[in-house]
């Protein structure tokens, strides 16, 4: 190494003298001018290139295609009423909200799951240690991708037809239609509405569609895994002393949990929570492979049938931005709750 | 011989009861944990090992046994029928030796780095010979090997290809974006910081759709980049992006009077950060380096949804076919074994590297995807 490092002192020597490297703040601004210039030149390049392609192609860029007629059905709209007839604009906010939809109940069912995994793991019980570690390590090292299509199998494959569906509660059913159960009703005496077959399919109740019940759950289960690992390594992170100190000031089991512990894990817990949480959101984005009709398997569709492409890939990515932005925004109120006062 | 055999076999004894008091019934409710657990496991262990191995159709070409076997035993018989579809994907029949060939030398070439004791320069270099002669075994037109399109480039084969070159070349870049964002030149820094967070902040799908349908758009007319070069770039970009983040950590956990000695002796930017920085940081950032690379391993499996025929997609071109449609389950359940056989192995790896290797305690324990 060391002789090494004698030649290219030497080297650098020889060049003294020359203004351009002996003086930082030339060679700064030289080096911004070139690099500003070299992006400037490629983003041109590539502009041009697609403005041609585009006439060519007889592409009209822009926006006015989000007003024009969609025309293709949806198979899942239920926060936002959609048809064919409806504009693509609508197509893809029925998109976004299905996102939404998935997210936000993956995100909480992910981190209840990922808790208890995470307890069980720290258990005093072997056997459920060991459970809740094989768990982690199965579902850590799957793609996500392939779950999914795994549960989507499951539940269109394994599952018995509408008429003979599995009902392991009064008025839950499992089928090949997906996850049936009871609601309540709207109307003004309180009560359960329950799922009932009528013909071939399920009507009455709540009706979750087989790819929406297969990301519910592949994404839960999957997420699940890394959150349950960083709530295990924040509980473990609070010093022996802090529960012993505890524990002799005579506060029982829940309240070293509640005043002691989860106080201090919490600051540990909440900047990876959140990254996962990012995480969970975007992977949201792999309904397209089962085809459940989130916002980019919307647009996806829709930059087949216009050619936006350009257009299209942009929405997708300005909305999983503010998506992040939001959560990251979010998240970091609340660590700031939680911090250490004076503490980064 | 037998003496000691046997007086050590009474405290052994003992010391099982104690660690099954201790550990599985110390208190009433863990007691109750362990016989809950227990039950659970009697009934479902048995009718799950008779559905996997007991009653599963294992012989190829027997989709018939299969569909009678529905409902009370597995049917392995379509990877048995598929396993070459599936490795190699539609390489030419008689030149399976090839790709066959290339996954052993990864494989070999994965495990070689993994060694405590081989961590040297030559590694570099094998790993440029091995690179190379895998590129000769796949694209052929040398030495008398026909040439093979890599439209025709698939499975298992593909997997690893796209794994490999994909941090093969996200990795150099992901340091240049990583000094980038530690730059004191404020356009440089705007720029890295720009590209990390704008390709952090979307999912990797939209990346791989903007290589597929975005990019041809952006090229002069005539020009035309093949499917799988541009997956590979997306997937180079992507990860350049994550590696950036785990690099830049690397940086930051390095003293600043480390900068500030190499200065003082007269380096120059360049020979500080190439000789004094750099071998530091990588060093501490390596377990976390590996887990980044165990997440892209996985993502891999992404351009099963612009069509590219890797590990995955193969399974699922290979379970359209009427014969073996219905069998999903089985399928995706090698499918995981699949990856989870690569997967596991690096992530033990991470976990070891962790616990022995001083440097970069701490820094890879969370596994971020």
């Amino acid at each position: 190494m060391l002789p090494r490092f004698r030649r290219f002192a030497a080297a650098e020597g020889a060049s003294k003298g020359t203004w351009f490297s002996n003086q930082p703040n030339v060679r700064s601004v030289v080096y911004q001018a070139s690099l500003a210039a070299a992006a400037g030149l490629a983003a041109w390049y590539l502009i041009s290139n697609a403005v041609e392609n585009l006439q060519a192609r007889r592409i009209a860029s822009g926006f006015e295609f989000l007003w024009r007629e969609a025309g293709f059905e949806i198979g899942e709209t239920t926060l936002l009423s959609y048809e064919a007839a409806d504009t693509y604009l609508k197509a893809l906010a029925v998109g976004f909200l299905n996102t939404f939809r998935v997210a936000a109940l993956a995100i909480v069912f992910s981190t209840l799951i990922g808790l208890a995994i995470a307890l069980a793991r720290l258990s005093r019980n072997w056997l459920l240690a060991q459970l809740a570690a094989c768990y982690v390590e199965v579902l850590r090292n799957v793609p996500l991708v392939v779950q999914l299509f795994f549960w989507y199998a499951v539940i269109t494959e394994s599952l018995p037809a509408p008429t003979e569906a599995l009902s392991p509660f009064a008025g839950v059913f499992l089928s090949n239609r997906g996850f049936a159960f009871p609601t309540l009703t709207m109307a003004a005496p309180l009560a359960l509405e329950y799922p009932v077959l009528t013909g071939f399919n399920f009507s009455g109740g709540a009706l979750l569609s087989p790819e929406f019940t297969a990301l519910l759950l592949g994404l839960s289960l999957y997420t699940a895994a890394f959150i349950a690992e960083i709530v295990r390594a924040g509980i473990l992170a609070v010093d022996r002393g802090q529960f012993e100190a505890a524990y002799s000031q005579g506060l029982s089991q829940r309240q070293v949990m509640r005043f002691v512990v989860l106080p201090q894990a919490l600051r540990v817990i909440v900047p990876p929570l959140s990254s996962q949480y990012l995480n969970c959101t975007k992977n949201s984005s792999l309904a397209v492979a089962i085809g459940y009709p989130d916002l980019v398997a919307i647009a996806n569709t829709t930059i087949n049938q216009t050619g936006q492409a350009i257009e299209g890939i942009a929405i997708i990515m300005v909305v999983y931005l503010t998506i992040s932005l939001a959560i990251s925004g979010f998240m970091n109120r609340y660590n700031r709750r939680v911090a250490l006062r004076g503490s980064k | 011989m037998t003496k000691p055999s046997t007086e050590a076999a009474v405290p052994r004894a003992a010391c099982a009861l104690r660690w099954l008091r201790a550990r599985l019934f110390s208190s009433w409710s863990n007691a109750l944990a362990t016989l809950a657990i227990l039950y659970l496991a009697w009934k479902t262990l048995p009718p799950l090992i008779e559905w996997a191995l007991v009653r599963a159709v294992w012989a190829p070409q027997n989709a018939s046994l299969c569909r009678q076997a529905i409902g009370h035993g597995a049917c392995w018989a379509f990877v048995a029928d598929k396993y070459r579809f599936i490795l190699f994907g539609t390489f030419p029949a008689d030149q399976h030796w090839r790709p066959g060939l290339a996954i052993a030398i990864l494989i070999a070439l994965y495990a070689l780095s993994g060694l405590r004791r081989a961590r040297r320069s030559w590694l570099i270099s094998l790993w440029l010979t091995g690179l190379t002669a895998i590129g000769v075994l796949m694209g052929g037109g040398l030495f008398g090997l026909s040439h093979v399109e890599n439209e025709r480039w698939g499975g298992l084969t593909l997997t690893l290809l796209l794994a490999t070159f994909g941090i093969g070349f996200a990795f150099p870049l992901s340091i240049l974006l990583a000094l980038g964002r530690r730059s004191d030149m404020p356009l440089v820094r705007w720029l890295c910081v720009a590209y990390i967070e704008l390709i952090r902040g979307v999912p990797l799908i939209s990346v791989l759709f903007m290589a597929s349908v975005m990019l041809p758009l952006f090229l002069p007319a005539g020009v035309s980049v093949d499917k799988l070069l541009r997956a590979q770039l997306a997937m180079i970009l992507f990860a350049a992006a994550y590696l950036a983040e785990v690099v830049r950590a690397g940086l930051q956990a390095i003293p600043r009077q480390q900068e500030e000695a190499a200065q003082a002796l007269g380096h120059g930017y360049w020979q500080r950060t190439w000789y004094v920085i750099l071998p530091q940081a990588l060093r501490i950032a390596i377990p976390p380096l590996v887990n980044t690379f165990i997440g892209f391993f996985k993502d891999t499996s992404l351009v099963v949804i612009i069509g590219l025929f890797d590990f995955l997609t193969t399974i699922k071109v290979a379970l359209t076919e009427p014969a073996w449609s219905g069998f999903g389950v089985e399928a995706y359940l090698f499918a995981a074994l699949g990856y989870f056989i690569f997967c596991y192995p690096m992530s033990r790896y991470s976990q070891a590297l962790e616990r022995h290797g001083a440097p970069g305690r701490g820094m890879g324990a969370l596994r971020e995807n």
